[in-house]
């Protein structure tokens, strides 16, 4: 050890203070400090201080994104092998093939992320002459992992810099952003390169509609082809039993409940394993790194939303109920027959009605909410970001509640954009500084009214 | 009547290096100082100059400010040196000991019967003034004010702090003269704050708390606002628990006695010499910490969270009855960023063990990382038991920003109501500094 410390004490010998590198500091200390905890002591009260850093802080983010990182490369070698060796199931697919696959593919992605975000974070260190801050170590990860693996790397690149350029750095850097960097980055690359970003075919690494379906349960519930009933997601017997693109069974009809909750499904490169994304939620909140209440807030928020949206399901379905067994029209014709839908002529709230019992995602189960796409690991993973979510305690059950609740809330009513969770985050991320205020407001608000009450009593005094 | 006061929020830090319960008198310091920067926001104007003759209680400055307020010589001697610094400021006013223990008496009051006018002109008098803090701006108290309540708090939570039962163990009379003469300062009460099973719940003419919880229970500052928080424009003043014991000793004896009973703690400390040391406020800390090798060690005038760094030939600071010796953390740490590594070092995080591992742990300066932005939060919350937004009010305090300081409690708080957030931030904030300074600005923009 002392060893490496005299060699890097005499690498940072032109760095110093007055030499010929002494701009180009914060890159070498960003070095030195990764390697050796600096033997700063304190100035002043308080004369001890604790242990943890940001660096631990940040390290620890990395460490519970690692099982959903793993899980991905695996989930994503597998998918493709599954599609391309035409398996029965995904789980069939010899685990280290799919493993080594995945990582060949995703690797790219996260070393893009990083070389293009690190270079960005060490230039605005050096420009601005403070430390390089350790938050795009998490960022440079997260983003990677909520990108479909068929991402352009170039894409991946200008997203990366969009995000620390304009989303960061912009705002004067780590700790003033508004808005979660990871996300500003998928944001960006949602509404810049669509194609690349949402759809059916891109799920999955050279994934087609035309073997086997690479789309998601998601998508295929926004597009009504996914057939509810056969793969357990029913919630009622009048659920709609979509059609399945041309009569054939989706890839995805063998998807259960439990295969979806273990993540053997296609989606974004790591967001696919709830089982990963909680044991990652785990760590988050027993080191109190991420904030438990945020998480459970979110978790709550969505469920209420998909449980309201359930309730209405459940009056649509209770209404083709009453068609069907007055005898007007058979499940048969509400189902593949518009034409005789139409026929019926229904206005107003009975049309509404209609359509929210045959709405797959409207009927799709609150809870099952949880296991498909990337509401979980938004809620663990992002809104529990420090710098873009509420500050205050209150603040963080608000914020929680409302991003879950406005993401199932736009994954329902937005069927062009199923993982209506990014959107509401970062929603939220805007509204967070006003969920505070207001909650500082409360405590404001009790202060002054203290004040005049003790005004109150020394005037009758 | 006994109130009980429950903190829920805090951090006890259970450190190595504690004084056992013995007190001993400190080898007598040929040169004691008092230093006008113990005083904030005090602007010192000398009376006496280097080489004149002082006794004991003699004023050597007084507060430009507000005249009245004198700050005298702890012992008779001759004053050796006025040490100045930049601008000619003073740093330290250094008087050699005669030895004898010549003091000028102010003659006896019966401070049951003594009025309000006699109680402080007796405290401006003899020196006694400066032990009296006023809330808001922890400062020396404004000598035209009353205040609307009087807090002790007899009760120290801070890390290895020295205990008030021992301090007070033999002087429990002159205490309770003490609290009889604050209760004439004020139009409300004195309130008294001790621990379960104190022996000073029967002290009368006060109202007395029990307190339990974590530090910073033992906080004046915490106890106020329990008690009876302080609003805009109101004035509440705060007196150290011996402090009171040296006042009731004026009014009993007649002189001003600037003892001051001191814990030595510490690791760096002998364990020998680990105990309580009767000395003279303003005494050199070597005729306390005796033969150490001091070379790597943190010299603390005052507990681990709050006190003062001292040189080996410095003296104490007037406030402290505590002398932290720890070493200096200046070593790197291979990968010491890692989570779980490092559990020897206390912490409150959960990417540590130290917490579940429990015991006394031992402690040195290393900052254990290096200044960052403000990332995260909800960490200051879990320390702050007042009902206060720190982080709030520290950005407040950057900023500058006073109306918004003074709806978020700027009057309630003094610096080391903010300790325990600059030991547990991830950022490295020096948060006291930064309460000092907000707490400046208002005082010379608001007053």
């Amino acid at each position: 050890m002392k060893w490496v410390r005299n060699k890097l004490d005499q690498a940072r010998k032109p760095f110093e203070p007055g030499q010929k590198f002494e701009k180009f500091a914060p890159a070498i200390n960003a070095f030195d400090t990764f390697l050796f905890t600096p033997n700063h002591t304190t100035k002043k009260g308080a004369h001890i201080r604790d242990v943890v850093d940001l660096k631990r802080t940040m390290i620890t983010v990395v460490l519970a994104l690692i099982p959903a990182l793993l899980f991905g490369m695996w989930n994503t070698g597998a998918q493709y092998l599954y599609q391309d060796m035409g398996l029965a199931n995904v789980t069939d697919v010899p685990f280290w093939d799919a493993f080594i696959e995945g990582a060949i593919l995703v690797t790219p992605l996260i070393i893009v992320s990083y070389v293009v975000g690190l270079t960005i974070e060490f230039i605005f260190a050096i420009y601005r002459g403070h430390e390089v801050n350790e938050g795009y170590l998490v960022t440079g990860l997260l983003i990677p992992m909520i990108f479909p693996v068929d991402i352009p790397l170039w894409m991946l690149a200008i997203s990366v810099a969009f995000a620390v350029l304009i989303g960061k750095e912009a705002f004067g850097g780590t700790g003033m952003n508004i808005l979660n960097p990871a996300l500003t980055a998928r944001a960006f690359a949602f509404f810049a390169y669509p194609l690349y970003m949402s759809g059916n075919a891109i799920w999955v690494h050279q994934g087609s509609t035309d073997t086997v379906s690479g789309e998601t349960i998601l998508g295929a519930l926004a597009s009504g082809s996914y057939d509810g009933q056969v793969t357990g997601y029913a919630q009622n017997a009048v659920a709609f039993s979509g059609t399945t693109g041309a009569g054939q069974p989706s890839a995805l009809a063998e998807a259960s409940v439990f295969d979806a909750f273990m993540g053997f499904i296609p989606g974004s490169v790591a967001e696919t394993s709830a089982l990963m994304i909680l044991l990652g939620a785990l760590i988050l909140i027993a080191t109190k790194v991420g904030s438990w209440r945020i998480i459970v807030g979110g978790i709550v928020g969505g469920m209420i939303m998909g449980g309201i949206f359930n309730l209405f399901g459940t009056m649509g379905s209770n209404y083709i109920n009453e068609l069907v067994s007055s005898g007007t029209i058979t499940m048969d014709q509400i189902q593949n027959d518009a034409s005789a839908v139409a026929a019926l002529g229904l206005q107003g709230w009975d049309a509404t009605l209609l359509e929210l019992g045959t709405n797959q995602l409207i009927n799709f189960p609150f809870w099952q909410h949880l296991v498909v796409g990337s509401i979980l690991f938004g809620i663990v993973f992002m809104a529990t970001d420090p710098v873009s979510a509420a500050q205050t305690m209150k603040g963080k059950w608000i914020y929680g509640i409302l991003a879950g609740f406005f993401g199932i809330m736009i994954r329902v009513f937005n069927p062009a954009y199923p993982e209506g969770i990014m959107l509401a985050i970062l929603l939220m991320n805007v509204f967070a500084p006003t969920i505070d205020h207001y909650v500082i407001q409360a405590n404001v608000n009790k202060r002054k009214k203290r004040l005049s009450k003790a005004k109150a009593q020394l005037q009758t005094a | 009547m006994s109130k009980d006061i429950k903190i829920r929020k805090g951090l006890d830090l259970k450190l190595k290096g504690e004084a056992s319960n013995t007190i001993v008198t400190a080898s007598k310091s040929s040169i004691y100082a008092i230093k006008p920067a113990d005083f904030h926001a005090v602007v010192p104007k000398l009376i006496l100059k280097e080489g004149a003759a002082v006794e004991a209680g003699e004023p050597l400055f007084y507060s430009k400010y507000d005249e009245k307020v004198k700050f005298v010589a702890p012992v008779s001697g001759t004053i050796t040196e006025i040490l100045r610094g930049a601008k000619r400021r003073i740093l330290e006013v250094k008087i050699t000991a005669n030895g004898t223990s010549e003091a000028i008496n102010h003659g006896k009051v019966d401070v049951s019967n003594a009025t309000a006018d006699q109680v402080k002109s007796m405290l401006l008098e003899s020196g006694c003034w400066p032990f009296i803090i006023q809330r808001p701006y922890s400062v020396i108290a404004n000598s035209e004010d009353t205040p609307k309540a009087i807090f002790v708090s007899a009760y120290a939570t801070a890390p290895l702090a020295g205990d008030p039962e021992v301090i007070l163990a033999d002087k429990k009379e002159a205490f309770q003269a003490g609290i009889t003469a604050l209760s004439k300062l004020t139009s409300g009460k004195v309130h008294l704050c001790v621990g379960k099973g104190s022996s000073l719940k029967d002290i009368s003419n006060t109202d007395v708390h029990t307190v339990k919880g974590p530090h910073p229970a033992g906080n004046v500052g915490v106890q106020i606002h329990k008690i009876d928080p302080i609003n805009m424009g109101e004035r509440v003043w705060t007196v150290g628990a011996e402090d009171v014991a040296t006042i009731g000793n004026l009014f009993l004896t007649g002189e001003f006695h600037a003892e001051r009973t001191v814990a030595l703690v510490g690791t760096d400390a002998k364990e020998a010499d680990r105990k309580y040391y009767r000395t003279i406020i303003g005494a050199n800390v070597s005729s306390i910490i005796g033969e150490v090798d001091t070379n790597n060690t943190r010299i603390i005038s005052g507990d681990v969270l709050t006190g003062d760094k001292l040189e080996n030939n410095q003296f104490l600071n007037f406030y402290h009855n505590t002398l932290t010796l720890i070493p200096e953390g200046n070593e790197y740490a291979l990968l010491g960023w890692l989570p779980f590594t490092r559990n020897n070092i206390p912490s409150n995080a959960g990417t540590s063990f130290s917490k579940l591992l429990g015991g006394k742990r031992e402690v040195d300066t290393n900052l254990n990382g290096e200044d960052r932005a403000l990332v995260v939060t909800g960490e200051m919350e879990e320390v702050m038991p007042m009902d206060i937004y720190p982080l709030q009010l520290i950005k407040a305090c950057m900023a500058g920003n006073i109306e918004r300081m003074e709806n978020l409690g700027i009057y309630e708080v003094a610096p080391e109501d903010f300790a325990l957030i600059d030991f547990t931030n991830t950022s490295k904030l020096e948060a006291q500094e930064v309460i000092r300074l907000g707490l400046d600005l208002m005082l010379t923009e608001v007053g």
